[in-house]
């Protein structure tokens, strides 16, 4: 066994995957979309898990997972009615079943009662349709399995052994009853049927295993066989009788015969039967076979001539050479054989991330060659000049191929959101479906790894705060069972993901107060009503009336939000009284690259992301308004955006103060409110490697990372968002309503 | 010739014990996850023995099975299934559609191949 052992890992990321879908189905079944495939399914799922602990030995796990499976087997036979109880109770026992695993796994052990209410309600609910699940047959059965195993006899209620390989005939079983054993004769009469060739199942086989057993002698009865244009290929034609003597018993010989016992007659007697003091062996059963030998052709059997049994009765010849595979195994051992080509293989992250960087460097290469080459014409220099063409296309593919290999689907991490809502849901009382869609959608390894606790904390949030008990929505005229909507969706170069609830949405009156008692907000500020809503996204702010375990001592929201910003990403939400409340996360889709637009502001050169550009202009004079506070505004097409001078903020020198000498750049941040940003001039578009700034610095607001451009020179990548917070926070000053009356 | 063993089943780990197994006897191996793939590969390929699962998903063992045995090119080849059942109904099952023998999980090497050695010439 211990050979099989290093297959272990595999097993365990087997389990992990088959618990995944678990999940899933699981859901489905609550949810009342499960059909007969998806019981199916579990019911695979938990025999799969069973077979591979039974293989490594964890006794435990087999166990529970017998019974476990006995139940989902009434389940999908449509014994037992998937009711909503059952279905909570399979729920539980997975998450047992998964507890088990992870236990196994590490090694570690569980509290002895761990699994033991949902055994019991497992038990009782076989019981409930009078099947009897009992732990103890279960473990019974185990018990004769592994002692089966280590040589020992057969089930006493099995009519044959449930271990294929015959126990007795073993070298290691012998010793058990060394010299004992009386040499004995046996007769045997074997008279196959047709339905023993119909299952490739070969006398000649049969009758050389059973020459191992000892002294052996064969007649052969061919009397029955036809004229050759009778014959048919698979019809049984000849019997046997051989004379054996041996001291492996009478089970060694029933056991050679264990696949083909109920495809001919089989008759054992012994001839010299030892003195009943030696009978300790209950092997002295009634013959079956041997009831119903009598009345077929018992007496022609002595009359056959002697017949070597290599002339068996096949209408191919046997290959006698090749009756031990050991033989031929310097020919083949090699994979030659293996036609079926791997779809996946397991590359080691380390070696992904190298590979991601490297093609980052030549990223960067490309745009110093491209650089250095742009002042010689293209016509002089045609081939240089399609060749950079190429290389650059080449490369943009060699790094889309890349940061394929480190997507991966949303599905890993929402996962783990339906156990949460259930759990949630048991906690406060309240009725509460989860609905997700999009699971397929690829982030970045990195960004999904980060991505699980900040999704958490939303949905905690939205159990706990935004679904109301079933009473209150009632009385509120809504379904009883409130809904959670998750949802992943690529949208341009961004990866959107909507939290979206049914429930009571934001009392903006109450978060108002809230925020003017912790002095967040100025008691005379006037507030959109999207603004109040993104308030609960500011450190320290918390409603709840009083602290649940749930959600926290209103430490959360604020740092989800960091957790979004770090990862590049932003986190609004969206609320209607009422009727619910969105939490929408935009995130990047790789955290290696960016498509970026280079600007100068005075000396210095900045990157501002592309996907926050929305145009740029040379406004004209009338177009710039100067309100009250002196902020300027911008008025393009009816709509007033504020300005805000990029030299200001970062303090540059000899930045252009004048818009309509310099150039504006409208951005639309993730809550889609604009700003325009007035720059020098814009350089050019180019893609960027970041490089981030956090392992060696502090954050600093407005830059989000940096990146090496084609010249060598080292540039800072703008974050608008942050932009938009200095510039509200360095005048001091909330930022001109959009209603504001233009001065 | 070195003999060549289909195996048929969902579960990974499964397939790679199985090929470890097989190997360490000298037969060559070739994998297939579900009883649909099992029959593709048996158009393409000529084996000696066949080792099946039952339960999996696209198409079952028992299916499998059934199908194989209707081709002429497979009536002859041993079948043998992989069960951790010890009840007699699965058995039963597979020996109905044409199964040879069985191989209960679960099960090492040396054990393995003595069954093949109960099946295969």
């Amino acid at each position: 066994m211990d050979d099989l052992a290093q297959f272990k890992q595999t097993f365990f990321s087997e389990c992990e995957e088959l618990l995944g879908d678990l999940e899933g189905h699981l859901m489905a079944l609550q949810a009342g979309e499960g059909d007969n495939g998806t019981l199916n399914a579990v019911f695979r799922a938990i025999h799969s898990i069973k077979g591979g602990a039974g293989a490594f030995g964890f006794e435990r796990l087999v166990a529970f997972a017998h019974i476990f499976e006995t139940v989902l087997d009434l389940m999908r036979d449509g014994r037992l009615e998937p009711t909503p109880d059952s279905v909570l109770l399979v729920l539980h026992c997975a998450d047992i079943l998964s507890d088990l695993v992870k236990a196994a796994q590490n090694g570690t052990e569980l509290s002895p009662g761990h699994e033991n209410d949902g055994r019991k309600s497992l038990i009782d609910l076989a019981a409930s349709i009078g099947v009897d699940a009992d732990p103890n047959a279960a473990d019974a059965a185990l018990a004769a399995l592994d002692a089966q195993l280590a040589g020992g006899g057969g089930l006493d209620d099995e009519p044959e052994p449930v271990v294929a390989a015959a126990p007795e005939p073993e070298p290691e079983a012998a010793p058990a009853a060394p010299a004992k054993a009386p040499l004995l004769k046996y007769v045997v009469k074997f008279e196959p049927r047709d339905a023993l060739y119909q299952r490739a199942n070969e006398p000649l086989i049969l009758i050389r295993e059973l020459r191992e057993l000892g002294g052996f002698l064969a007649k052969a009865d061919a009397e029955a066989v036809p004229s050759l244009d009778q014959i048919q290929p698979e019809g049984a034609y000849i019997k046997w009788e051989f004379e054996i003597e041996t001291d492996r018993g009478e089970q060694a010989i029933r056991d050679v015969f264990e696949f083909v016992l109920d495809d001919c007659l089989l008759e054992v007697t012994c001839l010299n039967p030892p003195a009943p003091t030696a009978a300790a062996k209950p092997a002295a059963e009634p013959k079956p076979a041997a009831a119903e030998a009598p009345k077929a052709e018992a007496p022609k059997a002595e009359a056959a001539p002697a017949v070597a049994p290599a002339a068996a009765p096949k209408t191919e010849t046997p290959k006698p050479a090749a009756a031990t595979p050991k033989a031929e195994a310097g020919g083949g051992g090699g994979g030659g054989g293996e036609t079926k080509a791997a779809r996946s293989i397991r590359v080691d992250l380390d070696r992904v991330d190298k590979l991601v960087n490297m093609v980052g460097e030549l990223v960067i290469t490309h745009a110093m060659i491209a650089q250095q080459t742009e002042h010689l014409h293209a016509d002089q220099h045609p081939e240089l000049a399609n060749g950079l063409a190429e290389l650059s296309h080449h490369i943009r593919d060699l790094q889309e191929s890349v940061m394929a290999m480190r997507a991966q689907p949303v599905k890993s991490v929402f996962a783990r959101l339906p156990r949460l809502v259930r759990e949630l849901a048991m906690m406060t009382n309240k009725k509460i479906r989860l609905d997700m869609s999009g699971e397929n959608t690829e982030i970045d390894k990195t960004v999904i790894e980060q991505l699980g606790d900040p999704l958490t904390h939303m949905i905690r949030n939205s159990c706990d705060h935004g679904i109301e008990t079933p009473d209150d929505r009632t009385a509120a005229g809504k379904p009883p069972e409130g809904v959670i909507h998750v949802s992943a969706d690529q949208r341009g170069g961004r990866i959107v993901i909507e939290i979206t609830d049914d429930g009571r949405g934001i009392n903006r009156e109450k978060v108002m107060k809230k925020a003017i008692e912790k002095k967040l907000v100025a008691p005379d500020a006037v507030l959109s009503n999207e603004e109040i809503d993104n308030l609960i996204f500011l450190p320290g702010f918390s409603t709840a009336d009083t602290v649940s375990n749930i959600s926290g001592r209103g430490v959360g929201m604020d740092v989800v939000r960091q957790n979004i910003q770090s990862l590049g990403g932003r986190v609004h939400i969206q609320s209607r009284p009422g009727q619910g409340s969105s939490f929408i996360l935009t995130l990047p889709l790789t955290l290696a690259v960016l498509d970026g637009m280079v600007l100068k502001v005075g000396v210095q050169s900045y990157i501002l992301p592309l996907a926050n550009i929305v145009e740029s202009l040379r406004p004209e004079k009338d177009q710039i308004n100067v309100v009250a506070n002196q902020s300027e505004l911008l008025r393009i097409r009816g709509e007033y955006v504020p300005l805000v001078y990029l030299h200001r903020i970062f303090k540059v020198p000899k930045g252009i103060d004048d818009p309509t000498k310099a150039l504006v750049i409208i951005v639309e941040m993730e809550d889609s409110s604009k700003m325009g940003l007035v720059v020098d001039e814009i350089i050019g578009q180019q893609q960027v490697v970041i490089k981030s700034l956090e392992e060696n610095f502090d954050p600093i607001r407005g830059v989000g990372a940096a990146t090496i451009l084609g010249n060598g020179r080292v540039s800072l990548i703008l974050d608008v968002a942050g932009i938009k917070h200095i510039a509200e926070h360095e005048s001091q000053q909330r930022p001109p309503r959009l209603a504001a009356p233009a001065a | 010739m070195t003999k060549r063993v289909l195996t048929v089943d969902d579960s990974k780990t499964m397939l790679q014990m199985l090929q470890f197994a097989l190997k360490q006897g000298g037969f060559e191996v070739i994998q297939g996850e579900n009883g649909q793939e099992g029959l593709d590969l048996l158009e393409a390929n000529t084996v000696d023995v066949i080792i099946t699962d039952i339960n999996m998903p696209v198409m079952d063992g028992i299916t499998f099975i059934k199908e194989l045995r209707k081709k002429p090119k497979n009536k002859a080849t041993p079948v043998l299934i992989l069960t951790t059942e010890s009840s007699q109904s699965k058995k039963e099952e597979g020996r109905s559609a044409g199964a040879t023998g069985w191989i209960v999980k679960p099960f090492d090497p040396g054990k393995l191949l003595e069954v093949i050695r109960k099946v295969s010439p």
